[in-house]
C-alpha cells in the first residue's frame, strides 16, 4: 500500500523499478505465451467446441449435437481395434527404442578414436526429413524391394512386409524406430558422461562386474533421463501419422490404423470434422493420462527423487 | 510522445494507408480472380485451360482464372479441406465417385438455366447419359467435361516378343475375351516383363476393377446403392478368377510391385483413353488401343466421368458459372475433346474427335471413343463415398494374398459396409 502521509505532493514515477521489471518480464513470455495460445491453447478450445457439433463442410451447415459424438466414441465398433493397434505401436515402440538407444549410448560412451564418426552415423536419421525417410523405406519394403533382394541373397524368401498385418505392424515400428533412436542415444550418451567415475570406481573396489555396475550405478543414476525419454517417446509414438500415411494407410485390413489417422480419416477424408475433434479430444486425454502416471512414477523409479 | 508529434504521426500514417485502401476497395471492385483446382498437372492440358480462360478474357477483361492442379491420389480430401478451411475455390473438378455427395449437398451452384440463357450453348446437345450423375430435381449442377471410357493400352512388342497374338489379332480372330487376354499377360510376365496392370488400383483403389468386374456382371452394389453386391455370384466369379490370375498365374503384378505400363514395362494396362497423353513422346513402342475384352456376361465398357462445378453462396459465383458455360460451349468443347472425351452428341464422330485426337486411328475413335461412351455404363458412385471406399478397402485387403479365403473375404467386405450402404 503507498504511504500518501509522507510526501503528498510529490508526484512518484509511474514506471518503479519494479514495474519495470515486471514488464520486462512479461515482453520476454510474450511471444512463447501468444505462441501457445494461437497454436495450442486456441485450437484446443476450438476442437473441443467443434466435437459437440455435427459439420457437414460441403452443405456449410454446423448444429449442435451436444454429446452424440461422445456417444458414438462409446459405440463406435471400428475403435477398439483402433486403439489396439495405436497401443501395439506404441509399445513396440518404446520398447525398441529406448533398449536400442540405451545399448547404442552405452556402446559408444567409450574413450576410443574415430567414435565422433560413429555418433554422428547413428545420429543423422534424426535430421533427416521425416517423409523422405519414409518414403526410402517404403521403396526397400516392396514385395521386390530393397530387403527382400537382400534376404535373397542368403536364399530367404522375405514376407510382402506391407501388406501381412503382423509385418507391417513390425516394419512401421521399426523404421519409426531407426529414425529416432539417434535422440534417445544421445540424451543416454549425455547422461551417461554425467555418472561420477569415482562411483564405478569405488564399485569395483568392492568387487562389482560390470553388470552388477549397470544395474546398481548406471541405471539408477540415469533414471531421470530415462523417465524423459520414455515420456518423450510415448508421447511421440501416438503422434505418428506420416509414417502410417505412407506406408500402409492404415492396412493392411485396420492393422495399422493408429489413433491419429483413424482421426485423420474420420475428419479429413470422410469429412466427420465433429467426430474427428472428439477423437482427438480422446487422444488429448490419453496423452495427458499417459503423462500424468509416468510423472507420478518418478518418485518410485527415479533414484534422485528419493 | 507529445499530442502535436502524435497528431502528426496519425496524419503521416493516414496519408500512406488511405490511399492503398482506396486502391484496394477499387481493386475489388474491378479484377475478378476465379481459382480452379483441377487433378491434372499435364503441361498440354494445363496450356489448354490458359488458352480457354484467355479468351473469356475476350469478353470480361477483368477475369482471370488460375488452374491450380491438387495431387490426384488425395484430391477430394484436398478440396474438402479447403472448403473447411473456409478457402473454398471458385471452380472444382469433381470425381464421378464423388458425384452425389456434391451435387445433394447444396455446395454447387446450378447451372442449367444460365447455360441455356447463354448463347449457342444447346444444352441438349450434351447427352442425358452423361448428366445423369450430376442432375438433382432435372437441374445441372456439374458439366461431365470428361465421359472417358476404361479401355486397354497395349504394348505390342512385349506381346509378339513373348509369342503371343496381339489383341488386334484376337479381336479380327472374335477371340478377344478375359480368358486369353489374361493369358497373353501370363505370357509376357513369364517372358520376364510384367502382364497386365489396372492402372491406379495398386491393391487400395478397388472401384478401379470395375472395368474388370462388369465383364462377369459384377456390381459393387445394387442400382438403388442399398445392398452390398460383394457376395453375389457374379462378383465371386470375377475375384476367383482375378485372384488366380495374380497370384496363381502372375497375368498381374502383386500388390506392393510398382509397374508403369507408359514406361514399357508392362504388356498391357486398363485405364481411361484420356491417359493417352502418358504415351512417351520419342521412342515409344508400337502400342494400339482396344476395347475391354468380353467376360461371360458378354461385352461391355464402363466410363470414368469427371465434371466441374462452380462453389455456391461464393463473392464470384455468377462469374464462375459464366466462365463454366464459357468453358464447356460447342467451340471449347471441341477443343477440351483431344483430351478429355466430350458428353456433347455433336462431337461423337469419327470426323471431329480424328481431328483433336492425332493419336488414334478412326478405327480406335470408332471402337473405343464411341461405342464406349454411347454403350458404356458409369463407375458406381455413392453418398459417402470416402468411407464406404476405406471401409471395402480394409475388409478386400485380406483378398489379396496368395493363400486366402475367398468367400469368407468376400463376406466380410458386405459385412462391414452393408450398414453403411443402408443409410
Amino acid at each position: 500500500m503507498t504511504d500518501h502521509s509522507a510526501a503528498p505532493h510529490q508526484k512518484r514515477p509511474f514506471w518503479t523499478i519494479a514495474r519495470k521489471d515486471a514488464a520486462a518480464g512479461f515482453l520476454f513470455i510474450a511471444p512463447q505465451t501468444l505462441g501457445i495460445m494461437t497454436f495450442v491453447l486456441i485450437p484446443l478450445g476450438l476442437v473441443f467446441y467443434y466435437s459437440m457439433h455435427e459439420w457437414n463442410v460441403l452443405a456449410n451447415t454446423f448444429t449442435f449435437v451436444g454429446d452424440a459424438n461422445y456417444q458414438l466414441l462409446l459405440r463406435d465398433p471400428n475403435l477398439p481395434p483402433v486403439l489396439l493397434a495405436s497401443a501395439i505401436f506404441s509399445a513396440g515402440l518404446v520398447v525398441l527404442n529406448l533398449s536400442l538407444a540405451l545399448l547404442l549410448a552405452v556402446l559408444l560412451d567409450q574413450k576410443l578414436k574415430g567414435i565422433v564418426v560413429f555418433r554422428t552415423l547413428f545420429f543423422s536419421p534424426v535430421v533427416v526429413s521425416l517423409v523422405a525417410w519414409t518414403i526410402v523405406w517404403s521403396f526397400l519394403l516392396q514385395a521386390n524391394g530393397g530387403i527382400n533382394g537382400i534376404l535373397a541373397v542368403f536364399g530367404i524368401e522375405g514376407p510382402n512386409w506391407l501388406r501381412t498385418p503382423t509385418t507391417a505392424m513390425i516394419a512401421v515400428v521399426v523404421v519409426q524406430v531407426f529414425k529416432n533412436v539417434g535422440l534417445n542415444m544421445i540424451l543416454f550418451l549425455a547422461a551417461l558422461q554425467g555418472v561420477p567415475k569415482e562411483v564405478y570406481e569405488a564399485a569395483r573396489v568392492d568387487g562389482a562386474g560390470p553388470f552388477k555396475q549397470f544395474r546398481r550405478i548406471t541405471l539408477p543414476m540415469i533414471s531421470p533421463t530415462i523417465l524423459l525419454t520414455s515420456i518423450i517417446t510415448i508421447v511421440g509414438s501416438l503422434q505418428v501419422f506420416a509414417q502410417i500415411a505412407i506406408l500402409t494407410k492404415g492396412g493392411p485390413g485396420v492393422s495399422t490404423t493408429v489413433l491419429v489417422y483413424y482421426l485423420y480419416q474420420q475428419a479429413f477424408q470422410f469429412n466427420f470434422f465433429g467426430y474427428g475433434s472428439t477423437l482427438s479430444i480422446l487422444l488429448f486425454l490419453i496423452v495427458a493420462v499417459l503423462t500424468f502416471i509416468q510423472w507420478q512414477m518418478r518418485k518410485r523409479i527415479v533414484f534422485y527423487e528419493n | 510522445m507529445t499530442r502535436l508529434a502524435m497528431l502528426k504521426a496519425t496524419a503521416a500514417s493516414a496519408g500512406i494507408l488511405l490511399p492503398l485502401a482506396w486502391g484496394g476497395v477499387a481493386w475489388a471492385q474491378d479484377a475478378v480472380n476465379l481459382r480452379m483446382t483441377i487433378w491434372s498437372a499435364n503441361e498440354a492440358h494445363l496450356a489448354l485451360f490458359n488458352e480457354i480462360a484467355e479468351g473469356f478474357k475476350a469478353t470480361h477483361p477483368n477475369v482471370s482464372v488460375t488452374f491450380e492442379p491438387l495431387p490426384f491420389e488425395n484430391y477430394t480430401t484436398t478440396l474438402t479441406t479447403q472448403i473447411a478451411g473456409g478457402n473454398p475455390p471458385d471452380l472444382a473438378w469433381i470425381f464421378e465417385t464423388s458425384a452425389a455427395d456434391f451435387v445433394n449437398s447444396g455446395a454447387l451452384a446450378p447451372l442449367s438455366e444460365a447455360f441455356t440463357k447463354t448463347e449457342g450453348y444447346n444444352l441438349d446437345d450434351v447427352t442425358e447419359a452423361a448428366t445423369a450423375l450430376w442432375t438433382r430435381d432435372s437441374q445441372l449442377y456439374a458439366y461431365p467435361f470428361s465421359t472417358s471410357p476404361f479401355a486397354v493400352f497395349v504394348n505390342n512388342d512385349l506381346v509378339t516378343a513373348a509369342g503371343a497374338k496381339t489383341p488386334a489379332e484376337l479381336i479380327a480372330a472374335g477371340e478377344w475375351n478375359w480368358d486369353n487376354a489374361l493369358a497373353t499377360a501370363k505370357a509376357v510376365a513369364d517372358n520376364g516383363k510384367d502382364g497386365l496392370v489396372i492402372r491406379d488400383f495398386n491393391y487400395q483403389t478397388w472401384q478401379n476393377l470395375t472395368a474388370f468386374w462388369r465383364g462377369w456382371g459384377a456390381n459393387a452394389w445394387s442400382e438403388d446403392g442399398k445392398t452390398c453386391g460383394f457376395t453375389e455370384q457374379p462378383m465371386v466369379d470375377a475375384m476367383t478368377r482375378l485372384h488366380q490370375a495374380i497370384f496363381v498365374d502372375g497375368a498381374l503384378p502383386g500388390p506392393g510391385k510398382n509397374v508403369d505400363f507408359f514406361a514399357g514395362d508392362a504388356a498391357m494396362t486398363i485405364t481411361q483413353i484420356s491417359r493417352a497423353s502418358l504415351l512417351p513422346e520419342d521412342d515409344p513402342f508400337d502400342w494400339d488401343l482396344v476395347p475391354l475384352p468380353e467376360g461371360p456376361a458378354g461385352s461391355y465398357s464402363v466410363i470414368g466421368q469427371a465434371a466441374v462445378g462452380a462453389f455456391a453462396n461464393r463473392p464470384n459465383t455468377d462469374v464462375a458459372v459464366e466462365f463454366l458455360g464459357y468453358m464447356t460451349n460447342p467451340e471449347n468443347s471441341e477443343k477440351l475433346a483431344q483430351f478429355f472425351p466430350p458428353a456433347r452428341a455433336s462431337l461423337l464422330n469419327t470426323e471431329t474427335l480424328g481431328k483433336t485426337n492425332p493419336l488414334l486411328t478412326s478405327e480406335q475413335i470408332e471402337n473405343v471413343v464411341i461405342a464406349g461412351i454411347s454403350n458404356g455404363k458409369v463407375i458406381a458412385g455413392h453418398t459417402n463415398f470416402a468411407q464406404i471406399q476405406q471401409t471395402i478397402r480394409a475388409s478386400l485387403d485380406g483378398l489379396w494374398v496368395a493363400d486366402t479365403d475367398l468367400p469368407a473375404v468376400l463376406a466380410s467386405v458386405c459385412q462391414g459396409v452393408s450398414p453403411l450402404l443402408a443409410r
